[in-house]
């Protein structure tokens, strides 16, 4: 028997079916009679819609409907995870381009696309509003109805607003810097679309949908459908890809009423372009005015933050608060002032996605500190050093104070790309630090059945998008149960048969999700005892129980021979419960403290080409304070692939808009994402152990960590190696090609 | 919509198929033949989730007309291993740990398959470019690219 199952890269769970195609992902399901359903939507934002003339669309042999709104129950039912804003259709209006306003009900997809395209909609094309400006600008359209909204602030454009900060009024700074940050609208590009299938089922109704959080899924269907959750079963196959782009409902209310209405089985499947218009994420610009003291170190901040969200809230507010949190990062700052803005547009709706608003922060704060030290004349490294809070310090008035040495990683970062050595002409280096508030309120519970041979089946309601959920909650259950890896089966996806789970996000797993699988365990450990004690005649503290092996006054036996003998003639399992909660703390900004801060150290080497403005990223390297690495080679390859991801919005991803408030660059084509040839040259993950966090084993969530600062790391390399600052993203070569013309002597021109 | 009967050998087995003009092979293996080891993404040809064989040739299967296939030879996802049984090179994929979601995996094992038949020992920039027309938004790239190297290291063996 393996003893040390955890800390082992051991194979993917799920991975034998993944490279062979076997997996069933969402779109791979077909159920018996199914119709399929596609959305119409226009080619603008923002319209009155002034009549839907489907009739040609309905004639067609094949075609069962044609859903509008006036089939939909009245007035039209809405939902969403912070403000119940998102009609299921939407009524009278679009808001932003490819919002659906009808949906057609047919017998193949091909003919579900065909008479879609049969349906005539005449609208009133309107102005839209699709950037900061616009938002905020008071003769702009409204986004929403003033009638749904609230308080002061619902005849503009401002979803929510709020100022916070600590300290006395800032006094004298030796420099103060003060610059605009831009971090543009960019998509989650799941390579996975969305799916999603409904079906009646007696009383009830299942839906299938690869979603984040099946259990927030099915309380927004049983409150729009009027049914107990009980009645309410979502099937949550694993994601092809999320990154939170799949946390929140979206059509799963609008196909569950189809099926319903119809008494059949439905299903829809975005194409790329149509997942583009479902979420995207969120965009900033923040404008930060710092001040220092002559040794860098920050006198004060006061920072203005506007998040341009869409036209409906979706997670957005969320986003905006809790990134905005940390808006003074790791670092002790003694004076803050921080106002934020979350604002409405035309523009699809802005969700999470993976930093949950962290990177966007970030690109502002660690490039005002590079300013900062550019002109103190302190080194870039040395500034962050000097401000980075220590282990325990309460960096944040009132906040949790620091739970990792967060030196160790920006030094080792630093320290990979040879900081202190001499460089070549036309290139440069950039280091940078990020850090996120990680999950705070919210429940996991787990069960875990014993079988009586030994094996384990884990009963969890995470969902594995990629993370590796599966293996990790597989090694917890396996190390504690004495029983190797391909012997545990991980059921997930599914809440007619799993316990509940808040959600899958804010890289809380491991930490809440493998708490609890790991309390279900040593709840068996404690039913074994008993057990023993009452097979053997001897008394419970005659008896231990460690992974495995149940220790008795004469001998060890192993759990599959205790089992058989206790359950000689009659059968049965062992089954534990578990469960981890974060509770709400009323007088917390964020509902509660974080569990942890996921702390991740960008350092990186480029060159650029003059002529073109073109960058290679030679070194790229980043450093991961995970607490304990369950599974260090999932580990480091989620960082990697974060860290990638991240070189997708530095370099060259960002959603475009035309004057009528349409995406320019739906679908693969014209929005590129990273492939093999944008690689730097090398590439490396870096785990930071201290055995620190509040998880198992000491574990903290990882895997959003390696984008947190690649940006700011990737612009302050390009910065020593030309002299060009850039504080929009992307780095596209125009852009630095342009900031370099911007650095040349004029009279050379 | 007309109909026409194309006959092909997919995975080695002969197939009679009923497919519309418009009607592209991506379509008809994952709705016709329930072969869904083959992934629709973009449509566009660009993400390479679709990948498969055509003729021992890497094609993006969702710009093939499936009326042109009379009598070519397809190989799928799941013509080339099962999961008590892997290709080394599936294999490979495991043991570097390249797989995180899994939904462009089987593009890129493909691709990568018909890399390797045509050049068994390729050099890390024909890896990489090769593999450069299949996206992967885990970016899992580092390790698939090490896992071909492996692959094809061990077919020395």
């Amino acid at each position: 028997m393996n003893s040390e199952i955890v800390g082992a890269s051991v194979r993917r769970v799920g991975g034998q079916e993944r490279v062979t195609g076997r997996y069933r992902f969402v779109g791979d399901l077909r159920l018996e009679g199914m119709l399929h359903v596609k959305l119409v939507g226009l080619d603008c934002a923002h319209a009155r819609v002034d009549a839907v003339q489907a009739d040609a669309a309905r004639s067609l042999p094949g075609v069962h409907a044609v859903v509008t709104e006036n089939d939909l129950p009245r007035p039209m039912p809405r939902f969403g995870p912070v403000h119940h804003d998102r009609p299921i259709l939407t009524t009278g209006y679009t808001t932003y381009h490819g919002e659906p306003v009808a949906a057609v009900v047919a017998e193949t997809e091909e003919l579900a696309a065909h008479a879609a395209q049969l349906v005539r909609v005449d609208y009133t094309e309107l102005p839209s509003v699709t950037t900061v400006a616009a938002a905020l600008d008071p003769t702009s359209p409204l986004v929403q109805d003033p009638d749904r909204r609230s308080g002061a602030l619902a005849f503009t454009n401002v979803l929510s607003e709020s100022r916070f900060g600590w300290g006395d009024e800032p006094g004298a700074a030796e420099l103060v810097v003060d610059e605009a940050y831009v971090f543009p609208m960019v998509t989650h590009f799941a390579i996975e679309p969305h799916t999603f299938l409904a079906a009646p089922d007696h009383d009830g109704v299942q839906v299938w949908s690869a979603v984040q959080h099946p259990f927030a899924l099915q309380q927004v269907l049983a409150e729009l459908l009027g049914l107990p959750l009980a009645k309410v079963r979502v099937h949550a196959p694993d994601p092809g890809g999320a990154f939170g782009g799949k946390q929140h409902a979206k059509f799963e209310p609008l196909l569950a009423l189809i099926a319903q209405r119809l008494s059949r089985p439905v299903r829809l499947e975005l194409s790329l372009e149509e997942t583009f218009q479902a979420v995207r994420r969120t965009m900033f610009e923040i404008r930060l005015r710092s001040g220092f003291f002559r040794d860098g170190r920050f006198a004060f901040q006061d920072a203005e933050c506007n998040a341009l969200l869409g036209a409906y809230a979706d997670i957005g507010p969320r986003v905006v608060s809790k990134s905005t949190y940390l808006m003074c990062g790791p670092y002790r700052v003694p004076s803050a002032r921080i106002h934020v803005r979350a604002l409405l547009s035309h523009t699809p709706p802005a969700t999470a996605f993976r930093g949950f608003g962290t990177p966007q922060v970030v690109w502002a704060l660690e490039s005002q500190l590079d300013e900062a030290a550019r002109r103190l004349g302190i080194d870039r490294l040395e500034i962050r050093l000097r401000n980075l809070a220590g282990p325990g310090e309460e960096f944040m008035r009132g906040g949790k104070p620091a739970d990792g040495d967060w030196g160790i990683s920006l030094r080792r970062a630093a320290e990979e790309v040879r900081w202190s050595e001499p460089l070549p002409s036309g290139r440069g280096r950039g280091v940078a630090v990020g850090i996120k508030a990680s999950a705070t309120t919210g429940a996991s519970y787990a069960i875990v059945r014993l079988h009586v041979d030994g094996s384990a089946t884990v009963l969890s309601g995470t969902s594995d998008m990629g993370q590796g959920a599966r293996t990790v909650l597989a090694q917890i259950a396996g190390q504690e149960l004495g029983v190797d890896v391909l012997r545990v089966r991980v059921v997930m996806g599914d809440t007619a048969l799993v316990p509940f789970d808040l959600q899958t996000s804010a890289s809380r797993s491991t930490v809440f999700m493998g708490s609890a699988v790991r309390a279900a365990c040593q709840d068996i450990h404690r039913q074994l005892v008993e057990m023993a004690a009452a097979t053997f005649q001897l008394s419970a503290d005659q008896v231990s129980v460690t992974g495995g092996l149940v220790q008795l006054p004469s001998r060890k036996l192993s759990f599959a021979e205790l089992l058989a003998e206790a359950f000689a003639g009659v059968g049965g399992e062992v089954i534990g419960i578990g469960s981890r909660r974060g509770e709400h703390v009323g007088t917390h900004p964020l509902g509660g403290p974080p569990a942890f801060y996921e702390f991740s150290a960008t350092a990186c080497e480029v060159a650029v080409d003059d002529e073109t403005g073109e960058l290679t990223i030679l070194k790229h390297i980043s450093v991961a304070d995970v607490g304990r690495a369950i599974n260090p080679a999932q580990v480091e390859s989620q960082d990697e692939g974060a860290a990638i991801m991240g070189l997708g919005h530095t370099l060259m991803e960002h959603l475009l808009f035309d004057k009528r408030g349409a995406v320019r660059n739906l679908g693969a084509l014209d929005y590129r994402i990273p492939t093999t040839k944008d690689l730097p040259l090398a590439l490396q993950s870096l785990l930071t152990e201290n055995g620190d966090g509040p998880g198992p084993y000491g574990a903290k969530g990882a895997g959003e960590g390696g984008l947190f600062a690649v940006a700011p790391a990737v612009a302050s390399a390009v910065a020593e190696a030309t002299g060009a600052v850039v504080r929009d993203l992307p780095l596209t070569p125009e852009r630095i090609w342009r900031a370099l013309q911007d650095t040349k002597d004029p009279s050379d021109a | 919509m007309s109909s026409h009967r194309v006959t092909l050998d997919i995975n080695g087995e002969p197939h009679s198929l009923d497919v519309t003009a418009t009607q592209t092979l991506l379509d008809a293996l994952r709705w016709q033949l329930d072969l869904t080891g083959t992934k629709k993404c973009c449509a566009e040809g660009e993400c390479g989730a679709c990948t498969v064989l055509l003729d021992g040739l890497a094609v993006n299967s969702c710009l093939v007309l499936a009326t042109e296939l009379h009598g070519a030879s397809v190989t799928t996802i799941e013509g080339i291993g099962t999961p008590s049984s892997l290709s080394r090179l599936q294999d490979a994929f495991l043991a570097e740990g390249a797989v995180q979601c899994g939904f462009c995996i089987p593009g890129m094992v493909m691709a990568a398959h018909a890399l390797l038949a045509d050049q068994p020992h390729p050099d890390a920039a024909t890896i990489r470019d090769r593999l450069s027309g299949n996206l992967c938004r885990c970016a899992g790239y580092p390790r698939i690219l090490r896992a071909v190297q492996l692959a094809s290291s061990q077919a020395d063996e």
